[in-house]
């Protein structure tokens, strides 16, 4: 099981928490004006990297707050939390 | 390469069976080919074969990173069954199915394909006006298929838990009787037998790392054993098909998340069918050797790591537990998690790709094991002519522009 540091309560059980996918996904000012490739791309396709994973999750049982995980999605290691609006890490060389 | 058959058998016994012929070739792999499929698994093989057989294109190599059976299609819980819910899902599995019942025989080789049946569990009213729309259309659409009441289940599963203050009471199930299960590595030992026999190289320890295109066309693959050229590249690699689109410049709508599933020890026969719980999550199956095969969900996160969280496996416990207490002192004797394409609609892509000569098949979630024979005819038939057959039209990669998905969550037994 992972412990995940929500930025807010620390160090907890995975249980506690829910996973929301790849993070950073920008949802488009004006849906009306695109294609619908583009829509398409925006709802469904993910990058899905076997490696470095910047995603979402949600202390659903605690604080219920959402927030950024940085992990690896081969040794599942979280290299780092950061919160909501903060930055990307950049990438370890 | 001999037939396999009792005279066989009769004459390798006189030599203590120390003669058997190898099942299938260890070629070097040659320059080039007409198509190279990437991925040695049940899927890529059975499409193989299929090419072979079907289209006559024997000039193929599958390219398997690792052993042949030591991927998804050694680690699912060997269960078949047709009943999806719509048209498209169901005509496909279908088509599976309709194979599986004669593939020992079209193989030569002994899949152990045993149609026991399978028997999918209604806890709530809700569950079971969904089991019977499903039935309902299971039939219409010339798929087996019962709803059977709680009496019924019963009778069938004598050991289940039907008390009516059961956490999880029954309040009957759903039940294809042509379902079952079959033994999952020889399918794959079983195709990669027939796909050699009829010309195709097999190449194990051999991983793709690059796929070379030149102007909008696939050439070939680059490989841990060299460079080889390619006028077709079918994909058929679950658990890496990011990775491998990546390699060509292509965006899936897959994530990569960890199944797991796991063994008991032997014990005698106890449990006659397979008994799925789409509700509390366990499914499980009695296998030839005695052992309980019991299959548990997915984590929630991507994963590529093959194993996933404990939790994930007490919540599939508790459940067979509570609906047979009688196994509740059997021991586990091992567990083990494969990694699964899921697609957003929990169904299969098969499909051609905007790089002319590159097809890919995945997207088949948790439950590809049942398709394998069916998935490799039609996407042999799709290579072959450059065009998806009627049965696999609609599963192209285009449904997520047009927005035409085949929403197969109910019927998917593991929650996605």
């Amino acid at each position: 099981m992972l412990i995940i540091t929500c930025p807010w309560c620390g160090p907890r059980e995975q249980t506690e928490f829910a996973y929301g996918g790849e993070a950073h996904i920008v949802r488009p000012k004006d849906p009306d004006a695109l294609t619908d490739e583009q829509w398409g791309d925006y709802v469904f396709m993910r990058k899905n990297p076997r490696g470095r994973h910047l995603e979402q999750w949600a202390h659903a049982f605690g604080c219920r707050r959402w927030f950024n995980v940085e992990r690896d999605t081969v040794t599942y290691a979280i290299k780092s939390v950061y919160k909501p609006g903060e930055p990307a890490p950049e990438e370890a060389k | 390469m001999s037939r396999y058959s009792i005279f066989t058998l009769a004459r390798n016994a006189l030599s203590h069976h120390e003669n058997w012929d190898q099942a299938w070739r260890s070629p070097e792999p040659r320059r080039e080919y007409d198509v190279v499929i990437v991925g040695g698994g049940g899927h890529g093989l059975a499409t193989a074969y299929y090419l072979a057989k079907e289209h006559g294109i024997t000039n193929v190599a599958v390219l398997e990173k690792g052993w042949i059976g030591g991927g998804n299609t050694g680690r699912n819980t060997t269960i078949v069954r047709s009943n999806y819910l719509w048209d498209e899902a169901t005509h496909l599995y279908e088509k599976a199915m309709k194979l599986w019942e004669g593939l020992a025989q079209d193989l030569n080789y002994n899949v152990m394909f045993s149609q026991r049946g399978v028997m999918n569990l209604g806890h709530s009213l809700q569950d079971m006006r969904d089991i019977e729309r499903r039935v309902n259309a299971n039939r219409l659409n010339g798929v087996d298929g019962v709803v059977l009441t709680a009496r019924q289940v019963k009778e069938m599963v004598p050991i289940i838990n039907d008390a009516p203050h059961a956490r999880y009471p029954i309040l009957g199930a759903s039940f294809q009787p042509r379902g079952g299960v079959a033994r999952h590595d020889a399918v794959a030992w079983g195709f990669a037998r027939a796909a050699d026999a009829r010309g195709v190289d097999i190449i194990q320890n051999c991983e793709v790392t690059g796929i070379r295109r030149d102007g909008g066309r696939v050439m070939g693959v680059d490989t841990t054993r060299g460079a080889i050229k390619a006028k077709k590249v079918a994909v058929v690699a679950a658990g890496n098909t990011s990775v491998l689109a990546a390699m060509a410049g292509l965006r899936f709508p897959i994530e990569s998340h960890p199944l797991q599933a796991l063994v008991s020890e032997p014990i005698k026969p106890v449990l006659h069918t397979v008994v799925m719980s789409n509700a509390v999550h366990g499914y499980i199956s009695q296998s030839d050797k005695g052992d309980l095969v019991i299959g548990a969900g997915i984590d929630s996160y991507l994963g590529y790591g093959q194993r996933g969280s404990f939790s994930i496996i007490e919540g599939t416990l508790a459940a067979i537990v509570e609906l047979f207490p009688c196994f509740s002192r059997v021991r586990m004797n091992r567990q083990w998690g494969g990694i699964v394409d899921v697609a957003p609609d929990a169904c299969p892509i098969i499909s051609l790709t905007p790089v002319k000569g590159l097809y890919f098949n995945c997207g088949w979630g948790t439950g590809g094991f049942k398709a394998t024979p069916g998935s490799g005819w039609v996407f042999a038939h799709t290579i072959a002519n450059d065009a998806p057959h009627e049965l696999n039209a609609a599963f192209s990669l285009e449904r997520f522009y047009t927005g035409h998905l085949i929403d197969e969550h109910g019927a998917a037994a593991v929650a996605h």
